[in-house]
């Protein structure tokens, strides 16, 4: 029975995908399969993009190709003066997505606000544990747990969120796809028929995208919805073909089997860009590449000893042999398309004779020290090796001799993190959320250390611009506190900040719309094709 | 013959129960937790990191954990991906008809082109014809598949245009999986033109896949048959006046297939493996491709799950093999 049913649904499926006769079709070569469907369980850009960025939407959204906010399910929404109340007026007449697996009856409200939330971190939930090891990696990461006191609902389109304190970044982590605004209607249902694990397999939002099918680590398929709130789209289908290797993707692209690709290797770059029917687009990613020296463990707790490294290492080599030229020296901590970036630091110059003779008048005298290498290829760090061999060479030119060690990326990760960690650590940060909270107080805050701070640096200095800018909304205020922020970091010189990469995305010259985005999502509302 | 199989069955209960200890306990051996990749470059709390190596029930005692998953074994219970959260036994079943349809296609097009090599390079031993399918055989033995997968990619689908990139059909068809069998189910949706899509899509990766089984059936074949080519009831048939066909082709080759049988088992090992790189090259949504991106993932349940379902079909397959031989040469049931 439950065959013939699927039979039937799959038939109906096609009956409707003949009546759409392949018209206006935009194919996607996705790098990965996606983990699942609920934005809320998973940490990977590819679930996101096949999820929260297709099906659902939030109360706030990142303009298309920025990290600015937006309107998006809440029209409006106020924040009470002490910063700790969010008030949200929703978008009247929002309809979800009609369905072959559901039909809703109503619009959205306050109570799938509520429940898309109340789900991630109330125990007493039911659908906290619908799925085994549900852990809702991202509202913890983002600590909200300890944040929200209260989600409550004033009528049927005002909600109120009520924080243990003032948070200013909070408005952008609701711009995050795990805080994508879910059915409570579908749920109940779902939670009626005892299939609640559907909920990860079959999503229902009101984004503009309405799910069809996933073949297993083969395809997605989307219908644009017809009801979407900001208009239909321009493409009637959408098709996520799933392309691991990267190498083929640029192939199927070329043999027009798809038409936008992304993440291409550095070395297809410029073949891609011969192409006379392609364009690549490129933008700077939301990325940091870091060597962060161990500021506990002499003789690196001496400011003097980490900038005389600094001076030492040829950074533009670096990223001439990592990235055949797709990055950027970085220079400040935070990316350069990142709100507050302070373009008038200057960055420690590369001088190893000025480098040697600073590590003389500090002391120090044929140093040895490990550099630790990452194991695997990042988007802001593609060979962790190769640069360690770089500077173990530059370091060697001033005396320092540099032994590189490496681990198991899981045992990288947590090994690299420990307090009495010996020497300095390659490791590198994507932003979540394009506030600048997300790189400086994560990466470099004092309550970060033993833990994402692997500098293991605190100074009170900057740790208190970094509790004043969180305590205000006011995004003038808040430049003017991170800026600060970054020529103390300058100052101190606790990591060796490498490179910021760029992030390419070939499409087909057919295509128009599509905008690259520096939290590295890929959207295609917007986007068109010519037939 | 009954008791033949009874007998190679039992063996197949302790080789399960092995490779269920090896299964579990290698993905575990390895550094690093399925928590701590979650979380990725952010850094978990440890109270956070116990809690949930405790709700995915890691934090329990090793050997206890064992005895629960073969329990669950006994019940048909794979478990649970502890990344997509979807079934073992649900994605296998899935997945693994795309797998059994490439590594179909790549064995008969091994044995259809590796056995007449071989024959042909035993009977015209030491000529250039022998040196040249002998050569050939060790090119494709010897080649890095990912690389052969690439080129032939690049020549016949970027250069050429004959064949699609990758992937199982073009996207233009969708109907739903009855067999899993892209063949099949492209041929039963009455979609004109499925199947030939279908067929497109599989000329790249089974011949990839095929390369290295082709070669070592062909270089098999070729040995078996000369050892066989100059036994004494081959001379003996070639003195009566049969014709080279009824020697080569019935006396020769029956008795030779015996070794090249074997191997022609073993190469289903061979295929899972290779399976794993092709499927990758190719978009192929198989388990090879699934495997290898739980390991990376230390998806315990999905490698171990994953491990033993496999496992059990080349085992099955082995079985099959043996049973063969009992029918191909009746001495070896005794």
């Amino acid at each position: 029975m439950k065959k013939l049913s699927t039979l039937l649904a799959a038939t109906a499926i096609v009956t409707l995908m003949a009546g759409s006769a392949w018209s206006k079709t935009l194919v996607y070569c996705s790098e990965a399969s996606p983990e699942g469907f609920d934005p809320g369980l998973y940490t990977g850009g590819q679930t996101f993009d096949a999820s929260s960025r297709t099906v659902y939407n939030r109360l706030v959204e990142f303009k298309h190709g920025s990290t600015e906010l937006e309107p998006g399910l809440a029209e409006s929404y106020e924040v009470s003066a002490d910063g700790t109340e969010y008030t949200f007026k929703l978008r009247p007449g929002v309809k979800f997505q009609t369905t072959e697996f559901f039909t809703p009856t109503r619009e959205l409200n306050a109570d799938d606000v509520i429940f898309s939330f109340e789900r991630q971190y109330k125990a007493d939930n039911p659908w906290n544990k619908y799925v085994a090891g549900a852990s809702w990696e991202y509202f913890s990461g983002m600590g909200f747990p300890d944040l929200i006191e209260s989600i409550t609902k004033v009528d049927d389109l005002t909600v109120k969120f009520k924080l243990k304190r003032a948070e200013a970044p909070f408005l952008a982590n609701l711009g995050m796809d795990f805080a994508s605004i879910l059915s409570k209607e579908y749920a109940d249902k779902l939670a009626a028929d005892g299939k609640m694990e559907l909920m990860n397999q079959q999503p229902l939002g009101t984004g503009p995208f309405t799910f069809v099918a996933y073949q297993t680590d083969a395809a997605i398929r989307y219908k644009a919805n017809p009801d979407y709130w900001a208009g239909k789209e321009k493409i009637d289908d959408l098709v996520f073909a799933i392309t691991t290797d990267a190498a083929i993707r640029a192939q199927k692209l070329k043999a027009g089997e798809c038409h936008i690709m992304p993440y291409p290797n550095a070395a297809d770059v410029a073949e891609l860009k011969k192409d006379e029917n392609l364009t690549v687009l490129e933008q700077e990613g939301l990325n940091v590449a870091y060597l962060a020296y161990n500021t506990l463990v002499p003789p690196f707790d001496k400011v003097e000893v980490r900038k005389a490294l600094n001076m030492a290492v040829n950074k533009q080599a670096i990223v001439d042999a990592v990235f055949q030229g797709a990055a950027k020296v970085a220079k400040n901590p935070i990316p350069p398309t990142m709100w507050s970036y302070n373009d008038a630091i200057e960055d420690d110059k590369y001088d190893p004779e000025a480098a040697k003779k600073m590590l003389e008048e500090a002391g120090v005298k044929d140093l040895k020290m490990k550099i630790w290498a990452m194991p695997v290829a990042r988007p802001y760090m593609l060979n962790a090796r190769r640069a360690a061999e770089l500077m173990q060479a530059d370091l060697a030119a001033i005396g320092v001799t540099v032994e590189i060690v490496s681990y198991e990326w899981a045992e990288y990760l947590k090994l690299s993190s420990a307090k009495d960690r010996d020497g300095a650590a390659i490791l590198g940060w994507t932003g979540d959320n394009g506030d600048p909270d997300n790189f400086l107080d994560t990466l470099l805050g004092c309550d970060a250390v033993g833990g994402n701070n692997r500098a293991q640096w605190c100074n009170k200095e900057f740790d208190d611009l970094m509790t004043k800018a969180k305590a205000t909304s006011d995004v003038a205020e808040r430049t003017k506190y991170y800026e600060e922020a970054q020529v103390i970091f300058k100052r101190e010189a606790p990591w060796n900040t490498l490179d910021h990469s760029l992030v390419f995305v070939p499409l087909s010259k057919k295509v128009s719309g599509f905008v690259m985005d520096p939290l590295g999502i890929h959207r295609f509302n917007g986007v068109d094709i010519a037939e | 013959m009954l008791r033949f199989i009874f007998g190679r069955l039992a063996v197949l209960i302790p080789t399960f129960i092995g490779v269920s200890i090896i299964a579990f306990s290698f993905i575990r051996l390895l550094p690093g937790d399925p928590v701590m990749l979650m979380s990725g470059e952010r850094v978990m709390s440890p109270e956070r990191h116990a809690q949930l190596m405790a709700d995915l029930g890691l934090d329990r005692p090793i050997y206890i954990q064992y005895f629960d998953y073969l329990l669950d074994l006994l019940q048909g219970d794979f478990g649970s991906s502890i990344v997509t959260k979807r079934a073992v036994l649900t994605d296998f079943l899935q997945l693994f008809p795309a797998t059994i349809e490439l590594s179909l296609c790549a064995i008969v097009l091994a044995v259809c082109l590796g056995v007449p090599a071989g024959v042909l390079a035993a009977v015209k031993r030491g000529t250039w014809l022998d040196q040249t399918l002998m050569g050939t055989a060790l090119v494709g033995y010897s080649m890095p598949i990912f690389w052969w997968g690439l080129l032939l990619v690049i020549f016949f689908s970027g250069y050429l245009g004959w064949t699609p990139v990758s992937g199982r059909i073009s996207l233009m068809y969708f109907f739903p999986q009855v067999t899993g069998f892209m063949l099949i189910d492209s041929l039963i949706s009455g979609q004109a033109g499925a199947f030939k899509s279908a067929v497109t899509y599989l000329i790249l990766p089974t011949i990839v896949l095929a390369t290295i089984p082709l070669a070592v059936i062909a270089r098999q074949t070729r040995s078996a048959m000369l050892e066989v080519l100059g036994e004494d009831y081959v001379r003996t048939a070639r003195s009566k006046g049969l014709s080279p066909f009824r020697v080569i082709g019935i006396h020769a080759l029956r008795n030779a297939l015996i070794p090249v049988v074997t191997t022609i088992g073993l190469q289903v090992g061979v295929l899972l493996a290779g399976a794993i790189l092709t499927e990758t090259i190719f978009s192929w949504p198989g388990i090879g491709k699934w495997m290898v991106d739980s390991v990376f993932k230390r998806d315990y349940q999905v490698v171990q799950g994953g491990l033993m379902l496999i496992a059990a079909v080349i085992m099955v397959v082995n079985l099959i093999v043996d049973v063969l031989y009992g029918f191909i040469n009746p001495r070896i049931r005794h």
